[in-house]
């Protein structure tokens, strides 16, 4: 039976589980960076969070904190665009559960609307643009609509998962508008953006790590 | 993948480690977190001038780094962008206490991680600039793109910038001659081969034996359009033709003019090619004042050329004059 409540502990597993997916999807990520950007999205994300395990294996004192360090590690190993980015998502939802000890789902749902706010102002990015907002904008409407509709919590982090892959499969008729990837113009298009693709799969190991016990 | 590595994990790490042990006298190198500074940094009262940007363009950018051009430069992994803490302890490292001045080639990652190391430095109290590269004609700059790619000027700009910042200029001044040669300068580059990223193993696409991108950037990207080869003759009237139109160049105007190697192209290839673009830009009235030939900005080991023209005016080509001493660029001292 699930929870209704996302622990500390949970965070934490959440956390080092996505960086386990990132280092077994490595290859994955890098092949989709090899076609529209300059392929080093899987290697970038893979040392980062390689960086961020080694952090958290103390665990953590609270949620906000654990978000913060991995936000912190993001930003001193990734480099490139996604460091900044992803750091940023980390450290915009640290701010938002400050004090909080465990995260409901309205919780959750406005730690992510947070984290989204600060990965489109970092990237001056929207919808549209080819990018990881484009899994993340998807994911965090789904939340939201969940929210209103009191779904059980593991059941709105699965419609987030869902909504995250579909937009992330979205991105391959797109012609980027930011990034390397813009450079291509019209052959940008055909292809799978590695940030949605990396960003989806956050929701995806979320939906599988979080209110499960 | 052939190349002289160890492991692709240690590729910047290991050429960083020789470059310290080869330089020493012109620089020192930190490795965690990874910068290069040159050997007699801080200079009291000397704007610093620090640059940096992804592993695999060398020499930029620490190449460049010593009397007369940079002060610092952060390497980050292959064509990867540097992290904020890498450029907060290197401007701290070169900090004389009149500011520093951050040139950034425009990409999204070298902006956004740029634009966070000077925030963390002015609240540390450090007055800092910045100055963003743009040079590449091969891409629009409109609202649906990332903008303008800082490519070859980047060295012009830095060693111009450069001699400023070791007169003692103030950090504004220093900034606006930095932001002059952005706007006077104009490159467009191309590729007969693809390169290899270590960790990716394999080109960044396929170029067949008959075919050359046109447009090209220096990450390994594919360029704007695919073409048949043709002659070093036609390639330099194809790169000339954009710049030319772009700067908006009249007759008499003065200008240095660069011919740059990606990386995998000899020196004779690059004479070549420089000839024929001295041609076309003397039958278009202008006056070559200066010029540089060689692989300064490159992309790994691909194989190709850029062309960049920077109009000149008698300040800028005293500034280009000035001595400067770094590892791959070294006159008048």
């Amino acid at each position: 039976m699930s929870q209704n409540v996302i622990t500390k502990d949970e965070i934490v597993a959440w956390v080092l589980a996505y960086a386990q997916a990132i280092s077994d999807n490595r290859v994955l990520l890098t092949e989709l960076d090899v076609a529209i950007g300059d392929g080093d999205h899987g290697a970038n994300m893979d040392r980062g969070f390689k960086a961020v395990a080694q952090k958290l294996q103390s665990g953590g004192t609270d949620i906000s904190q654990i978000l913060k360090t991995t936000g912190m590690a993001l930003l001193s190993t990734v480099g490139g665009a996604g460091g900044p980015l992803y750091s940023t998502l980390f450290l915009q939802a640290a701010q938002a559960c400050a004090g909080k000890s465990e995260l409901s789902l309205q919780d959750w749902t406005g730690m992510i609307d947070n984290a989204a706010r600060g990965v489109m102002a970092r990237g001056k990015a929207a919808a549209g643009d080819k990018t990881m907002l484009d899994a993340l904008l998807p994911a965090l409407q789904a939340l939201i609509e969940a929210s209103h509709a009191n779904l059980p919590l593991a059941d709105a982090l699965l419609k987030s998962a869902e909504a995250a892959e579909h937009g992330k499969q979205a991105t391959i008729p797109l012609i980027a508008h930011k990034g390397r990837a813009s450079y291509l113009g019209e052959r940008s298009a055909g292809h799978i953006d590695p940030g949605a693709a990396s960003t989806a799969l956050l929701f995806l190991i979320a939906a599988k790590t979080l209110a499960q016990s | 993948m052939k190349k002289l590595i160890n492991h692709p994990d240690d590729v910047v790490r290991e050429s960083l480690e020789g470059f310290a042990n080869a330089h020493s006298s012109l620089v020192r190198v930190n490795l965690d977190p990874a910068y290069i500074v040159r050997s007699d940094a801080p200079i009291a009262g000397k704007v610093g001038i620090v640059s940096g940007g992804g592993s695999g363009h060398e020499p930029l950018h620490g190449g460049f780094v010593g009397a007369g051009m940079l002060d610092a430069a952060c390497p980050g992994a292959i064509f990867t962008s540097p992290t904020p803490d890498q450029m907060l302890e290197a401007v701290k490292a070169v900090n004389g206490q009149a500011g520093a001045l951050f040139i950034v080639k425009n990409y999204t990652g070298d902006i956004m991680n740029f634009e966070m190391a000077a925030d963390l430095a002015r609240e540390e109290g450090m007055s800092i600039e910045s100055v963003v590269i743009n040079d590449d004609v091969a891409v629009n700059d409109s609202l649906y793109t990332a903008g303008r790619r800082g490519v070859a000027l980047t060295v012009l700009a830095e060693k111009i910038t450069g001699a400023a910042a070791e007169q003692q200029r103030p950090l504004d001044a220093v900034a606006a001659i930095c932001r002059q040669v952005n706007e006077q300068g104009r490159s467009m580059g191309m590729a007969l081969t693809s390169c290899t990223v270590p960790h990716v193993g394999h080109p960044m696409f396929n170029l067949p034996e008959d075919e050359m991108e046109i447009g090209i950037g220096i990450h390994g990207e594919p360029g704007r359009r695919r073409v048949k080869l043709q002659s070093a003759n036609v390639i330099a009237e194809m790169l000339m033709e954009p710049v030319l139109s772009d700067m908006n160049a009249k007759a008499g105007d003065d200008v240095l003019l660069f011919v740059n190697g990606m990386g995998g192209t000899p020196l004779t290839e690059l004479y070549i090619i420089y000839r024929k673009a001295n041609e076309i830009a003397s039958k278009h009235g202008l006056k070559i004042i200066r010029s540089l030939v060689g692989s300064y900005v490159t992309s790994l080991e691909m194989a190709g050329c850029s062309i960049t023209l920077l109009k000149m005016n008698d300040e800028l080509a005293t500034l280009w004059d000035a001595p400067v001493r770094t590892v791959a660029l070294r006159w008048g001292i």
